[in-house]
């Protein structure tokens, strides 16, 4: 069965996938609400997602399905864990905004 | 050729679109929306690739559970009313430039890469539940018990940390 690759060229999604990257890099740059930087790091996640499976599709080989799992996986622990540090944090100082976590910075 | 792409170019278009809309959306509800749209996109990117199995757990994990996580805390912090005061136009030209540089570093890397990629895709059946479900009880089985445990400590964090824990050491208490 053939797939998307024999008709869309793998420097598409390559192209793609560095796009989608950066976005989540200037994203995480740009905002300062600490919930919007974590999603930005979800979509930085995906892109590397996106990449893995289209050369893991190229290949025939399956390794590469099986990382973009185990990236899912590690991605909803890290999602859990620092959704409640952020509700924590809220709770306490009663913001999100990133510039007001500056108590480790100096 | 261009008709073949079209599905593509269609996807790619609208992740990309709804991707900056994350980020340049003024209300922390609408970049959510827009970043579940964007996790649709992907996900019918892994079915253009065959990758039904990926598709599945794409779905269920990112626009099922992690943005139903985050729309949760969203509501529970109720920041939809107040916008976020914006950084200043240094750290946005900064970020900018960053970003662009990044790019550019990437998108150098990558033509200077194409020549080792194969040129003929392959035609092996690998996104199927039964080939990765193979894989997996097989070759990855260590890491993917251990994935389990990784589940398990997040739990258990993720409960810990939110419980809300009421320490007060009086004065008098920690002095004797």
């Amino acid at each position: 069965m053939n797939s998307i690759l024999s008709v869309v060229p793998i420097e598409y999604y390559l192209g793609l996938s560095v796009i989608l990257f950066t976005i989540g890099v200037m994203g995480v740059l740009f905002r300062r609400n600490a919930i919007i930087v974590f999603m930005c790091i979800e979509l930085m996640l995906n892109a590397v997602n996106l990449l893995l499976t289209a050369f893991s599709t190229l290949h025939g080989e399956a390794g590469g399905q099986v990382m973009v799992f185990f990236i899912m996986a590690v991605a909803a622990a890290e999602v859990a864990v620092g959704l409640a540090i952020l509700v924590m944090i809220y709770n306490n100082l009663r913001t999100v905004d990133i510039k007001e976590m500056n108590k480790l910075k100096w | 050729m261009l008709n073949q792409n079209l599905p593509f170019m269609i996807l790619a278009t609208l992740s990309v679109f709804s991707a900056l809309m994350v980020v340049l959306s003024r209300k922390p509800v609408h970049s959510v929306l827009y970043l579940i749209f964007c996790f649709f996109t992907i996900g019918g990117h892994y079915l253009l690739l065959n990758a039904q199995f990926l598709f599945a757990v794409h779905i269920i994990v990112y626009a099922g559970a992690i943005m139903v996580l985050f729309l949760f805390t969203l509501m529970f912090i109720n920041l939809n009313k107040e916008l976020e005061p914006h950084k200043t136009n240094l750290v946005k030209g900064a970020a900018t430039i960053v970003a662009g540089t990044l790019l550019l570093i990437m998108v150098s890397t990558v033509t200077d890469t194409g020549n080792i990629l194969p040129q003929q895709a392959s035609t092996n059946e690998v996104g199927t539940v039964a080939v990765l479900g193979k894989k997996l009880y097989s070759d990855y089985v260590l890491p993917f018990e251990i994935t389990s445990i990784l589940l398990l400590a997040a739990m258990v964090g993720a409960v810990m940390i939110g419980k809300r824990i009421q320490i007060k050491i009086k004065h008098n208490e920690f002095n004797t």
